[in-house]
């Protein structure tokens, strides 16, 4: 029989065995995935302004055609401004904006800047949103271009942590995020709409918001919703900065 | 413990074959034991993941099963469920850990699932009932046999469900191809929710049992 000195003495041993294994294990890999999460975070920028970039050219292809990122306080100023490699104006480069940090800064009334992308693609300016939200597992997040309007969708792209294989991780999909390619945010008045995904898309609105409408994927609803959300949430921070350059 | 058998026996004896045969069919994880069901249900609305997650389950549970067995004479069998635990525990976080590093698209799109291979019921139940008592090399090819016969039925359901769902394998849009929405066919929805899953793995256990009369419980 096993004394119950030995059974403390194994489990901690056990215990500090696996701990070992484990955290060495994610220190060692610790550099590696970072790494790859800002080449997805770079693919996923590229991929709203519809270039497609493997992990090999993905920050070539970003320094080539994103020159300058900003970023952008609560009253719609540029706060922080990066130019050609350089930070011309704020002390974090746009790119490094921490969203989660901001949005919490949004709800508690703090000062909070939102990061902008200005990239030149074939003469013409394209604005990239980066946006974060929440779905139903974990955070959805999501790149949405702009034209020269800010008005025109170009391209959306967006991506997730835990969303359900299959169901609410198509949002992941070209299918799911071609839809968006010429939807309008703001209606014929002027009038800020988002867009709205909805099961059945345009054809389950009224004529005057099928320019809004997005079709949402079965059995994904409330990832979907996310989608919806945090377009929205994320779109709001940039009415003003909208307004002043308009 | 038994006395141990003194005299080598062959790596693919006879008895050995069938550690790895009979868990694809007559014992099979899923459909004559019930287990494991939860991810057969979440998982197997695309092909795509129900084939990871199935290779998944084979590195975890013929490795978990080889270390179980090997830790066995020293395990006490008070805390045993929790020594199992923490073994399933430590081989998913270094899956998910290397998949990040080096895999990160793949992992991505497996997203939670490697994760709940930590919740499935398959893997205590054979270190429990196989590595808790016999020596590694068995083990092994039961934890190999187990998951295979997990992720076949797996696999299968997730073609169906793909096919008749969302009309495409592995991403690609076979229906579209052959033409057939333009005779008006249309993918049935209902075949991407869990409820389907249950009633095709309910369909598979009635062909087994249809053809293999024996299995079938008199009550």
């Amino acid at each position: 029989m096993f004394s119950n000195r030995y059974i403390f003495i194994y489990s901690t041993v056990m215990v500090i065995i696996v701990a070992a294994v484990l955290s060495s294990t994610a220190i060692l890999l610790q550099p590696r995935q970072e790494k790859n999460k800002t080449i997805a975070n770079i693919q996923g920028i590229l991929a709203a302004v519809n270039i497609e970039a493997t992990s090999d050219n993905a920050e070539e292809l970003y320094r080539q055609f994103v020159k300058t990122e900003l970023g952008i306080d609560q009253d719609g100023q540029v706060a922080n401004l990066y130019r050609n490699g350089i930070l011309e104006e704020g002390d974090v480069r746009p790119f490094d904006i921490d969203l989660k940090k901001e949005h919490y800064n949004k709800r508690m009334g703090n000062p909070f800047l939102s990061p902008l992308f200005i990239a030149e693609i074939e003469g013409d300016t394209l604005y990239i949103v980066p946006m974060r939200g929440a779905g139903l597992w974990g955070p959805l997040y999501g790149n949405v271009a702009f034209g020269p309007d800010f008005n025109k969708i170009v391209g959306a792209d967006f991506s997730h942590d835990k969303e359900t294989p299959g169901l609410g991780a198509e949002i992941s999909e070209g299918a799911f995020s071609d839809q968006f390619i010429d939807k309008m945010i703001f209606d014929d008045s002027g009038k800020f709409n988002s867009v709205i995904v909805i099961k059945g898309g345009p054809s389950a609105l009224s004529s005057d918001l099928k320019i809004h409408g997005v079709d949402a994927i079965s059995g994904g609803t409330i990832t979907c919703n996310g989608v919806n959300d945090m377009i929205k949430n994320c779109l709001e921070n940039y009415m003003l900065y909208i307004q002043n350059n308009n | 413990m038994s006395a141990e058998v003194k005299e080598k026996e062959p790596l693919f004896s006879p008895k050995n074959r069938k550690l790895l045969s009979v868990p694809l069919n007559r014992d099979n994880p899923i459909t004559m034991q019930v287990l494991g069901v939860c991810s057969a249900l979440a998982v197997t609305a695309k092909l795509e993941p129900s084939v990871v997650l199935a290779l998944s389950v084979v590195f975890v549970l013929g490795v978990g099963n080889v270390v179980i067995s090997l830790l066995r004479k020293t395990i006490p069998p008070r805390i045993r469920i929790i020594v199992q635990l923490t073994v399933i525990a430590t081989l998913v976080i270094l899956v998910d850990q290397f998949l990040l590093a080096f895999a990160y698209d793949v992992s991505r799109q497996l997203s939670v699932f490697v994760g709940l291979i930590i919740t499935n019921c398959i893997i205590m139940g054979r270190f429990e009932a196989f590595g808790m008592a016999n020596k590694p090399w068995p083990s092994f090819l039961d934890g190999i046999g187990n998951a295979l016969g997990y992720g076949w039925i797996l696999i299968a359901v997730g073609f169906f469900r793909e096919l008749l769902g969302s009309g495409t394998l592995w991403g690609y849009p076979v229906l579209e191809k052959i033409g057939l929405y333009s005779t008006g066919y249309e993918n049935n929805g209902m075949m991407i929710l869990p409820p389907m899953a249950l009633i095709v793995v309910g369909i598979i256990i009635w062909v087994q049992r249809s053809r293999e009369r024996d299995l079938i419980e008199e009550n």
